[in-house]
């Protein structure tokens, strides 16, 4: 698509970007002394639906809401986003087989907010009308199913979704033809796969297991990398330093919440060029990945705060801001 | 041929006013979007989006000064159209030249520079001065060759 016609989105997401928070407001809220607080200071900057109830889940989810209705209303072609809600689209899949398989039900488990609601994903299942589902999904849909009817094993269920969830991200990836969307499922690909061998190292699962789970991508080597992950942790590291992810192995040297925090700092880097981009879909992808990020760092604040933690360990976990 | 030569001179005119405003029509066309999104969002920096939207628009202008010009010089704006050889009709048509293709190109792309400046008062209002310098600059070579079409146009004797 011609780079100018998002000039008219590109300049409203510039407007918003302003409403951001910054390094300064994550700052704040982590030195708040309650969560009640730190709602007030958000209700202040404008989340929330305006009304005098301060729910953090309510909040979180009408600002995950807004996102997506700048996004829908700005942008000239919603196909480009389409690989933000594949990991929505297949946890629907995984909960619906699940819930099919073991006959139970459960409330809010599933995300209404794409291509197939909780709902629809159910019938689809439950009719095994596999052939429904876009993509190659319907292959791995009917893969979980098989498995999970004859294991009754949900973590080999699990690994076979996300597996294909993450294949889809990388295939779109491979096909878009802007940097920026080539970029983040590389990103989520590779990132992926490092957690992955890091788990797996963890709970010293097998090779095949690592090889059902991990995906194609082409800054790691994932025969390299599930190598490392059965001599161990420092193998790992080592593997990493000699690729672009150097920097997630010092992080993972220092803990598990220091690696995740790195891998939201690595996306939030590579968008911020962005900020100085007029034309073409980068910035709108990078506002709903900053937004992504803004949410999932004042998730971290209110559960921390919620959960009693200091302000030090609550720091540790706050992802940078884009702006 | 006489005929011809004015021919020639009113295509120069044509030349000046449609490319010059087809450049100026895409570069308000592509501020103007930006102008949109932030008063989407914003509506309070209308006046300022206001300006920097207009700022490609002069290309267009300097073409219908190059167009009158030369209507003038023709006599088509009144006393009759006068004698133009061939050569003196090529004359001006080259002489418009410079407006037409510059306008064209420096349309667009100070609509472009202007789309990038209102996003800088989306962000930072306080910056609007420094702003509008950007699409400003891409203003000098629209003023240059209008200045070349000018005295060009004038120059020729018909």
């Amino acid at each position: 698509m011609n780079e100018l016609e998002y000039t008219f989105a590109v300049a409203r997401i510039r407007a918003l970007e302003a409403s951001l928070l910054t390094d300064q407001v994550i700052d704040q809220l982590v030195n708040s002394p309650g969560e009640k607080q730190c709602l007030e200071l958000l209700r202040e900057r404008g989340w929330g639906d305006g009304g005098n109830d301060l729910d953090a889940e309510e909040m979180l989810k009408t600002e995950e809401k807004k996102t997506w209705e700048v996004i829908r209303e700005a942008a000239p072609d919603l196909n480009v986003f389409d690989v933000f809600s594949y990991t929505k689209l297949y946890h629907n899949l995984k909960a619906a087989i699940k819930e099919v398989c073991t006959e139970v039900r459960n409330e809010n488990i599933f995300y209404d907010d794409c291509e197939i609601s909780g709902e629809e994903m159910l019938r689809i299942v439950e009719n095994k009308e596999f052939s429904r589902l876009p993509g190659k999904m319907p292959e791995a849909a009917q893969d979980a199913y098989d498995t999970l009817l004859h294991t009754r094993d949900g973590q080999l269920c699990d690994v076979i979704i996300d597996k294909a969830a993450l294949e889809a991200i990388y295939a779109v990836g491979q096909e878009s033809e802007d940097e920026i969307i080539r970029n983040y499922a590389e990103s989520t690909v590779a990132i992926a796969d490092i957690k992955i061998a890091v788990r797996s190292q963890k709970t010293g699962k097998s090779i095949e297991f690592m090889r059902r789970a991990m995906a194609e991508c082409e800054s790691i080597s994932i025969e390299q990398l599930m190598k490392a992950a059965l001599s161990g942790m420092d193998a790992i590291s080592e593997y990493l330093s000699g690729t672009s992810y150097s920097e997630g192995a010092q992080a993972l040297g220092d803990s598990p919440s220091a690696f995740e925090r790195w891998c939201d700092n690595r996306m939030i880097q590579t968008i911020r060029p962005q900020k100085y981009n007029s034309f073409s879909v980068g910035p709108l992808v990078a506002y709903l990945i900053a937004r992504e990020n803004e949410i999932k760092t004042v998730r971290i604040i209110l559960t921390g705060k919620q959960n009693g933690f200091s302000d030090e360990a609550i720091r540790e976990r706050v992802r940078e801001m884009y702006v | 041929m006489s005929q011809l030569g004015i021919v020639y001179a009113l295509l120069g005119a044509a030349v000046a006013v449609f490319l010059a405003g087809a450049g100026s029509a895409l570069g308000v066309g592509i501020a103007g979007q930006a102008a949109s999104g932030v008063m989407a969002e914003d509506p309070s920096k209308f006046a300022k989006v206001l300006i920097l939207q207009l700022l490609p628009g002069t290309q267009g202008l300097y073409g219908l000064i190059i167009g009158f010009v030369t209507l003038s010089k023709i006599g088509l704006l009144g006393g009759g159209p006068v004698d133009v050889s061939v050569q003196t009709g090529l004359l001006i048509l080259a002489a418009c030249l410079p407006i037409g293709i510059v306008g064209l190109i420096s349309g667009k792309s100070q609509g472009k520079t202007a789309a990038a400046a209102i996003g800088i008062v989306a962000k930072k209002p306080d910056q609007f001065g420094k702003a509008m310098l950007f699409p400003a600059m891409v203003e000098t070579y629209a003023i240059l060759a209008l200045l070349i079409s000018f005295l060009a146009v004038s120059a020729i004797q018909v």
